[in-house]
This record gives C-alpha cells, sequence and structure tokens, in this order.
C-alpha cells in the first residue's frame, strides 16, 4: 500500500512533440491518497487509458516523475511495482484451472504452495467463486472471468494499486450492478487503493468516493461526487456530469453586470474581465425555476423521467433545460425564467471564475 | 539490431539462397554454367529469356497454365462460397460426415489417381483441354476453400443475416451485397490457396494434357529430358513460374497475417 | 447456435457434384483395379483380396512405408518448432512485416517441380552453391553416391519449401492476441516461457493444428520434388510411397498391386487425419 505521487506528468505519444495538442497528456500533478476509492471519469480519448497506464508502468511518461511513498517508480516495470490491473476485456489463462489462475502471479513470485493455497481459498471465497476453483477457466461467464481478473490482483498481498481499466464492458447489465457493489464491499474490506476508470458517470459515482474528472489531457477536477455535482470547476465537468447537465450560457459583463442577451444575471462568483476569452454562466436544471419575470425563453419539449420532469427551452439560440417537480404547472409556449443565485457561476475560457480569484488572492 | 530479429533474417537467406541460384544461373550462358563454379554471372545474357519469349511452346506453357489456375480459382470460389455459408450456419442430415469427406479428397495423393483421371477425362471428352485441369484440382482446391471460408463465415455474426432477411433482402441479394463484402480477407485468402495450389500442382496436370493445354512445368521437365543439360534455359523458365505466384502474394499481403488463421483465433 | 435446415443441402450439392466427380469415379476406378489381374487388352479376372495380401506381406511396401513415416515424423519434427520459433521472433507491426511475409511465402507458390529442378541444380557437386560450398568446406557431398547426403538433401529441401506455411499460420495465430494478454502477464509478473506455455501456445492452438494436419497429408503424399530431386535413388533409399507406386503402375503396369497399395496407403493417410481431426474438433467444444 502507498500513496501514489504523479508529479508534472506529461505524456506525447510522438518523438518530438511540437506543440500542447501533440501531448496525450498534458500536465497531470496530484496525489492518489492511500487505500481510497478513485473513479477515472472522463469521455473516450481524454488519456485516461494514457494515465492508467503510466501508473502501472506499461508506459513510461515522457515527461514527470511518479513516486510510490516518495520512491520514485518512474522506469520500474509492472512487475517491480506490484500493481494489479483489470482490463477492459477479461483477460484469463484459458488452459489453467480457476485455482490455477488465481495463483498465478504468487507462483511467478515463488510463493510457497501452502501460503498460495491459503490465499486462493481466502480470495475465492471472497469473491464468491469457491465452487468455480477446479473448472477450466475457458468456460466460464464473461462477469465470472472478470471476477477472475480481479481475484489475481487482490490474491498479491500489499499491492499498492488495483487498477479498473473500464471492466464492466462486456458484462450483461443486470450483472453490472453486481458486481459494481461487490467492488465496493471488496474495497472496505482489503482497503487497497483502487482506481477505476469508466466513461460512465453513474459507475463513477457509485463506486468512487474521489471522481478525477479528465478531458484534452488533463484533470479538470477532483472531488467528492457532491461536490462535482454542486460546485463544477469547469464547464465540462459540469456539462459531463448529471442528467440533463449544466446548462451552459455565452455571457458578457456589461456596466459591472452578467448579461445574458441583454438581460441581468446575477452569479455568485466574483465579475472578471474577459480578456479576450469566452464567459459563460453555469447553472444546473435544478436550480433553474419558472418565474413571472426574468429571462425570456420558448419552452420546446417536456419530458416526464418519473420522479420530476425536464422542460426544455431555448433562451436567445441556447438550450436551457429545467427541472421541475411533478406537481408543478408546466408552462406552455413563451415563460420567463430566473436561475438561483447561490447556484449560478461564472466560468472564464471553462475554469470556474472562483478558482482564477482563489488563486489570484494566494 | 536486437539478437532476435536475427532468426528471419538468416531464414530468410535460407529461404533466398537457391532462388538467387535458379537467378543467377538464368543469366548465364551454358559455357560458363558448364566451365564450372561461379558465384556472380561473369558474363550477364538474356539469352535463356529470350528463348522463351521466342519460341510458343515455351510461352503457350504459361499461358496454358494461367488459364487453367483462374478457371479453377473462380470454379472453386463459386461453389464453395454457398457451401461454406450452409456449413457455417445450418445443421443438416450428415453435415459433419460430409465435411470431413470433403477433406478426405485432399488426403488422397495424387500419384494413386492419375491413371483413372486420364480414363475418365479421355471418356467425357475433356482430354487436352484447360477446363480438364481447372475441374481436376477442384478435388483438393474446393474442400480446401470451404473449409477456409467456414472458418472465416463462423466468425460473423447471425444477427447479420437475420438483420438483413428483416430488411426485405432476398437470400442472393443478401449473400452478394452484404455477406460477401463482410468475408472479403476470407475470400482473398482462399482464393490465394487455391491459386498456390493449382499452380504448384505438376502431376495431374501433366496427365491430363498433352499439347493444346500443357502446363509450363511440364514443358520443363520435357526440356530437361529431351534437350540435353539445358541448365540455363530451364533456369530461366523456372525463375518465370517464381512471378505469377509473387504477384498473388503481394495482392494479399496485408491479409496474410490474419487471413491465415482462417478465422480460427 | 446453427439452426436445423434440411434445405441447406441444395447449397452444398454443387459442391458435392464436382467433388463426387473427382472422387467417387477415379477412387471406383482403382478399387475396380484392386480386386482384379489383367493381362493387357481391356481382360480381367476377378482377383479378391489377393493383392490386398501380396502389398501387405511385401518387404518392399514395409520398407517405403516405413522411409514414407521415417520423413513425414522427420519433416513434422523440424517445421513445426522451427516454424513456431520464426513467427515469435517476427516483428509484430512496421513496414518489414509485409516484406518478411511476401519473401516468407515465396517458396510456396513455385511449381513442385521446379523446387525440385531448383535444389537439384543448387546441390550440384562442381557447380550448385550448396554443392559445391559443402565440398569446398572439405564435406564430402554428392547425394547420387550417398544415401545420407540424399536424406539430408530431401529433408532440407522440405524444410526449406513449407516451414513458411507454418511461419505464416503460427504468426496469424500470434497476431490475433490482445496487448491486454501481455500487460496482464508482466503485471502478473509471468516469465517468458510462462507467456509463451499459457498465452501464446494456446492461442497458436487452433492454427498449429490446422499446420499440422496440412503437413502432415501433404508431405504423407509427396511425390514430385523428391521425384525430380532423387528420382528415388541413391538405390531404393528415398524412395518414398507415391514414388513406389508410380514405378509399380506406370513402370512394371501392375496395376492391380498399385491399386491395392494405393488403397492401402490411403487409408492409413485417412486414419491419422481423422485422428487428428477429431482432436482438433474436440479441442473446439471445450
Amino acid at each position: 500500500m502507498a500513496k501514489i505521487k504523479l508529479d508534472n506528468i506529461r505524456h506525447s505519444y510522438y518523438p518530438n512533440p511540437s506543440s500542447d495538442d501533440d501531448f496525450a497528456l498534458k500536465r497531470v500533478h496530484f496525489d492518489w491518497d492511500d487505500g481510497g476509492a478513485y473513479a477515472l471519469l472522463g469521455p473516450s480519448g481524454c488519456g485516461k487509458t494514457t494515465l492508467l497506464n503510466i501508473i502501472s508502468g506499461l508506459l513510461e511518461p515522457s515527461h514527470g516523475k511518479l513516486l510510490f511513498d516518495e520512491t520514485e517508480v518512474t522506469s520500474l516495470s509492472p512487475s517491480e511495482r506490484n500493481i494489479a490491473q483489470v482490463f477492459q476485456f477479461p483477460v484469463i489463462y484459458d488452459t489453467m484451472t480457476v485455482y490455477d489462475n488465481l495463483a498465478f502471479p504468487l507462483r511467478n513470485r515463488g510463493v510457497d504452495e501452502a501460503r498460495i493455497d491459503v490465499k486462493v481459498r481466502e480470495i475465492s471465497s471472497m469473491l464468491e467463486i469457491d465452487d468455480l476453483l477446479q473448472t477450466k477457466a475457458a468456460g466460464l461467464s464473461p462477469d465470472n472471468k472478470q471476477k477472475i481478473s480481479l481475484g489475481r490482483g487482490l490474491v498479491r498481498e500489499d499491492v499498492n494499486v488495483i487498477m479498473f481499466d473500464e471492466p464492466l464492458t462486456v458484462i450483461d447489465p443486470h450483472l453490472k450492478w453486481k458486481l459494481r457493489s461487490k467492488l465496493k464491499e471488496l474495497h472496505q474490506k482489503v482497503k487497497t487503493t483502487m482506481i477505476y476508470v469508466t466513461h460512465d458517470q453513474t459507475e463513477a459515482l457509485t463506486f468512487a468516493d474521489q471522481v478525477v474528472v479528465m478531458n484534452f489531457g488533463q484533470v479538470l477536477q477532483v472531488g467528492t461526487p457532491d461536490a462535482l455535482f454542486e460546485r463544477p470547476e469547469h464547464t465540462f465537468v459540469g456539462h459531463f456530469i448529471g442528467s440533463p447537465g449544466m446548462n451552459v450560457l455565452p455571457v458578457e459583463i456589461v456596466d459591472g453586470q452578467v448579461s445574458l442577451g441583454g438581460h441581468v444575471v446575477e452569479v455568485s462568483s466574483p465579475l472578471v474581465e474577459a480578456e479576450g476569452k469566452s464567459l459563460e454562466i453555469g447553472v444546473r436544471p435544478e436550480f433553474v425555476r419558472i418565474s413571472e419575470q426574468g429571462i425570456p425563453a420558448t419552452v420546446v419539449n417536456v419530458m416526464d423521467v418519473g420522479r420530476h420532469k425536464v422542460l426544455q427551452t431555448i433562451v436567445g439560440t441556447q438550450k436551457v433545460f429545467a427541472v421541475l417537480n411533478e406537481d408543478q404547472p408546466v408552462p406552455e409556449g413563451s415563460t420567463y425564467l430566473s436561475f438561483d443565485k447561490p447556484q449560478t457561476r461564472l466560468y472564464k475560457d471553462g475554469w470556474l471564475v472562483d478558482l482564477t480569484y482563489e488563486y489570484e488572492v494566494l | 539490431m536486437k539478437l532476435k530479429s536475427l532468426a528471419p533474417i538468416l531464414y530468410i537467406i535460407f529461404l533466398m539462397l537457391p532462388i538467387y541460384w535458379l537467378l543467377s544461373m538464368s543469366f548465364k550462358t551454358t559455357n560458363e554454367i558448364l566451365s564450372g563454379f561461379s558465384f556472380f554471372p561473369q558474363e550477364w545474357t538474356l539469352e535463356n529469356y529470350a528463348v522463351i519469349f521466342n519460341d510458343p511452346t515455351w510461352y503457350w506453357g504459361y499461358i496454358n497454365s494461367t488459364t487453367y489456375v483462374l478457371i479453377n480459382t473462380v470454379i472453386s470460389l463459386c461453389v464453395a462460397l454457398p457451401a461454406a455459408y450452409a456449413f457455417s450456419r445450418y445443421r443438416f442430415m450428415g453435415d459433419k460426415h460430409l465435411f470431413f469427406w470433403l477433406l478426405t479428397n485432399r488426403m488422397a495423393p495424387p500419384a494413386v489417381f492419375a491413371l483413372p483421371f486420364f480414363q475418365l477425362y479421355s471418356a467425357v471428352g475433356l482430354f487436352d483441354t484447360h477446363i480438364a485441369v481447372a475441374l481436376a484440382h477442384c478435388l483438393f482446391n474446393i474442400p480446401l476453400a470451404v473449409w477456409i471460408l467456414e472458418g472465416f463465415m463462423k466468425s460473423i455474426p447471425k444477427e447479420l443475416d437475420e438483420t438483413a432477411y428483416v430488411d426485405g433482402y432476398s437470400f442472393p441479394r443478401f449473400f452478394v451485397t452484404i455477406f460477401m463484402p463482410n468475408i472479403k480477407a476470407g475470400i482473398g485468402v482462399a482464393a490465394f490457396f487455391c491459386f498456390m495450389f493449382s499452380w504448384v500442382e505438376l502431376l495431374l496436370a501433366k496427365t491430363l494434357t498433352s499439347i493444346d493445354a500443357k502446363p509450363i512445368a511440364a514443358t520443363m521437365t520435357k526440356t530437361a529430358s529431351s534437350a540435353g543439360y539445358e541448365l540455363g534455359l530451364l533456369a530461366a523458365a523456372g525463375c518465370l513460374t517464381i512471378i505469377p505466384g509473387a504477384i498473388v502474394v503481394y495482392f494479399v499481403r496485408n491479409h496474410i497475417a490474419k487471413g491465415f488463421a482462417m478465422g480460427r483465433v | 447456435m446453427k439452426t436445423e435446415n434440411p434445405r441447406a443441402w441444395l447449397l452444398v450439392l454443387p459442391v458435392i457434384l464436382l467433388v463426387a466427380f473427382n472422387a467417387l469415379i477415379p477412387l471406383m476406378t482403382v478399387v475396380n483395379y484392386s480386386v482384379q489381374e489383367t493381362f493387357g487388352n481391356n481382360v480381367f479376372f476377378w482377383q479378391g483380396v489377393d493383392w490386398f495380401e501380396q502389398v501387405l506381406h511385401s518387404e518392399r511396401f514395409h520398407d517405403a512405408l516405413g522411409r514414407q513415416f521415417l520423413f513425414t515424423g522427420i519433416i513434422l519434427a523440424v517445421e513445426i518448432p522451427l516454424g513456431v520459433a520464426i513467427a515469435l521472433a517476427m516483428p509484430r507491426k512496421g513496414i518489414w512485416v509485409p516484406v518478411c511475409l511476401i519473401l516468407m511465402s515465396l517458396p510456396l507458390l513455385i511449381p513442385w517441380n521446379v523446387v525440385g529442378a531448383m535444389w537439384n541444380i543448387f546441390t550440384l557437386p562442381d557447380i550448385g552453391l550448396m554443392g559445391y560450398g559443402l565440398n569446398w568446406l572439405g564435406i564430402d557431398y554428392n547425394m547420387t553416391q550417398s544415401p545420407l547426403a540424399a536424406w539430408v538433401t530431401l529433408i532440407i529441401m522440405d524444410v526449406w519449401h513449407w516451414t513458411s506455411l507454418v511461419v505464416l499460420l503460427s504468426y496469424a495465430g500470434l497476431v490475433s492476441i490482445p496487448d491486454a494478454y501481455y500487460q496482464a502477464a508482466e503485471i502478473d509478473g509471468a516469465s517468458k516461457w510462462s507467456v509463451f506455455r499459457y498465452i501464446q501456445l494456446p492461442k497458436m492452438k487452433q492454427v498449429l493444428m490446422i499446420a499440422i494436419l496440412l503437413r502432415f497429408m501433404d508431405s504423407f503424399m509427396i511425390y514430385t520434388e523428391p521425384f525430380v530431386l532423387t528420382g528415388g535413388g541413391p538405390g531404393n533409399s528415398t524412395t518414398l510411397l507415391s514414388i513406389d507406386l508410380v514405378k509399380v503402375a506406370l513402370g512394371q503396369f501392375d496395376l492391380g498391386p498399385a491399386a491395392a497399395m494405393s488403397l492401402i496407403y490411403f487409408a492409413i493417410t485417412l486414419l491419422v487425419s481423422w485422428v487428428f481431426y477429431t482432436i482438433m474438433n474436440k479441442d473446439v467444444k471445450e
């Protein structure tokens, strides 16, 4: 077990990167605390697999250092780092039995058979695959295969971190939920650092204590699921998390006030100058209200999603979503919207203004 | 350079040496060949090639071989495609036995069947025609083509067929416009194998022809035995037989790596 | 799952007709010869199973069969491991892959008698590269004189001719292994041998079986190359089954014994191939 420190990691797949665009990872500088359950969330191609492979040692970063508990491991091989990884598609050794599969990492490290037997049985009972131990691994169902790949990681003592690379891709939907809660339960039992890579926000938010949101080759925000929801530090985070995602609307500063198409909007963030960058406000549909006056909008669609209704409106040329309670009357045609001030924030160049402000103060 | 890459390099050198020797021999004069050992041709000559390109018995050999090989490849693929589809998609009476029976025909030693083949094709009046050789080579090429194609077709999900039928495609139209493009690589590899085995086979081809459809390889044997020891000419003719194969393999080069697995990995 | 469909027969019918025309009629002719005696002029006498008994008890057949099994055994033992080793050492991607594959395929695409002729020229003691080279190194090499030299040449020729087939098939199996398998093995701390034994070999198994089956069938009925290379000599030392058969059938025109011999020969091939085929299909089901 160890604290994992990513020290100014940059990576490019080109030998001579010339601009920032050539980097798959632009700059990642961040610590993973020992024993945490992390999710690494982001759309396909955002750099999450690259980051994962750098931690596991399958890839050496072109810049920066990787430390496990202050020991540098940047150029160590995966087996020397003492880590485990579960891949998108279950990797099992077809010709071996389930037992031998689980014992394989220990045998490779020369652990004695008695000890192996204890560990294998401990893990198999944890994963509830005791009755499968003597069967050939080849014919198993995908979820059992994935359990075995996971078991091969768990069976080793003092693994520094277990990483999951979209492990539920090939699992049937009704088993996904089961396997995920199993993972969560296992984490509480073994207390090993776990990093769970996914592009599915439900998977990330239900599994992790801390979610790391990535896009464009950088980490956008690290926080608890609640923090990500309530205070997105980047418009992408707001947009990506939540259903529907945060409304992001371009604004201008006119006479010291935020103006959305000529209408004044009150925001909780300090005001800043655009300085040629884009200025936007972000407000979640949950904090958009129907009111008597305010911002004129046209209702285009209503979707009933059970507990509440999602209202789709047009403000100027922008789509704005609002969440209504079930019992609330649904307006038709033209109406007015207002945004809750404490939950309406200003973003400059995609980033939350409070942040830059905080940094400036510091 | 890594030590590991030494093995393929040494192997390729081993493969190329006899071919180089044939090539170098084909550019030597008969005098030079008979006068003793020389690693490079001392006096380059194209005379051997000139003889082949000017003598109809020689160049017709190439035309004949190419003709029956192409006919055979087309016939084999045309009948093997629907059959492979049946084996990959349906269960029917005797399917397993049939499949093995087809395979057994690859095991029949052609040396054994040469004489009966001669009698059979003489009886149906096809002796010494291209079609006779093309049909005879079907004996071992069709089973192989069915086998290869079946492997590829198995890896195509059945849902593809079902969706197409739901969309109102007829079987022939579905097969040609949807299914065949999906197994392009398989068809390429099957064609490659048919071409290869038909091109390299000599015994049946020689037995079933005398003058009009005589294959190049047979012309060579005759030269070797009748016209004395014209090694240069023989070498030149041999070199020319390598070219069609090289062309075919060039076309399928991108499919070789995956295609040779015949959909069975 | 496959569906039951009797009409599938219609799709298979063209294949059956074509192959039956080529296989059954000649086979029946051979069976016919094998139970009759002829003195020419198309006059035949019923002979029963005499020819079979005669062939099965003839020392000549035993010798040829023994040589055949020895030959097939040796070339399988050399070509399969060699082919696998070369496939393992080949690059997985890059511009050299197609170059390697094309060059390696070349021997497969040369007509068989040209292969024989090529090696004949290559091994000539006075003007062949290999023959001259070996003698220059002080090794007394002449395959028209020494049975051992003839055998070695025959085997090297077959290795030259066919190892590429094994390489290509194994390579196809290897490139189909997803990277994650190698990564998982690395993380599990597997040795190179373990990676081969538990990942590469199992994935290659299917195609290797095909390679072994094809190499067995083709090497067992090899005729053209050794006929052109050695003509079965010196003496009878390289007279393999097919060569012996043609000698009996066409050389001595003993159609009956030749036919009986062919059928026995065919039966042996069939039996061994059937065993392979069954093992192969059993593995697929597992």
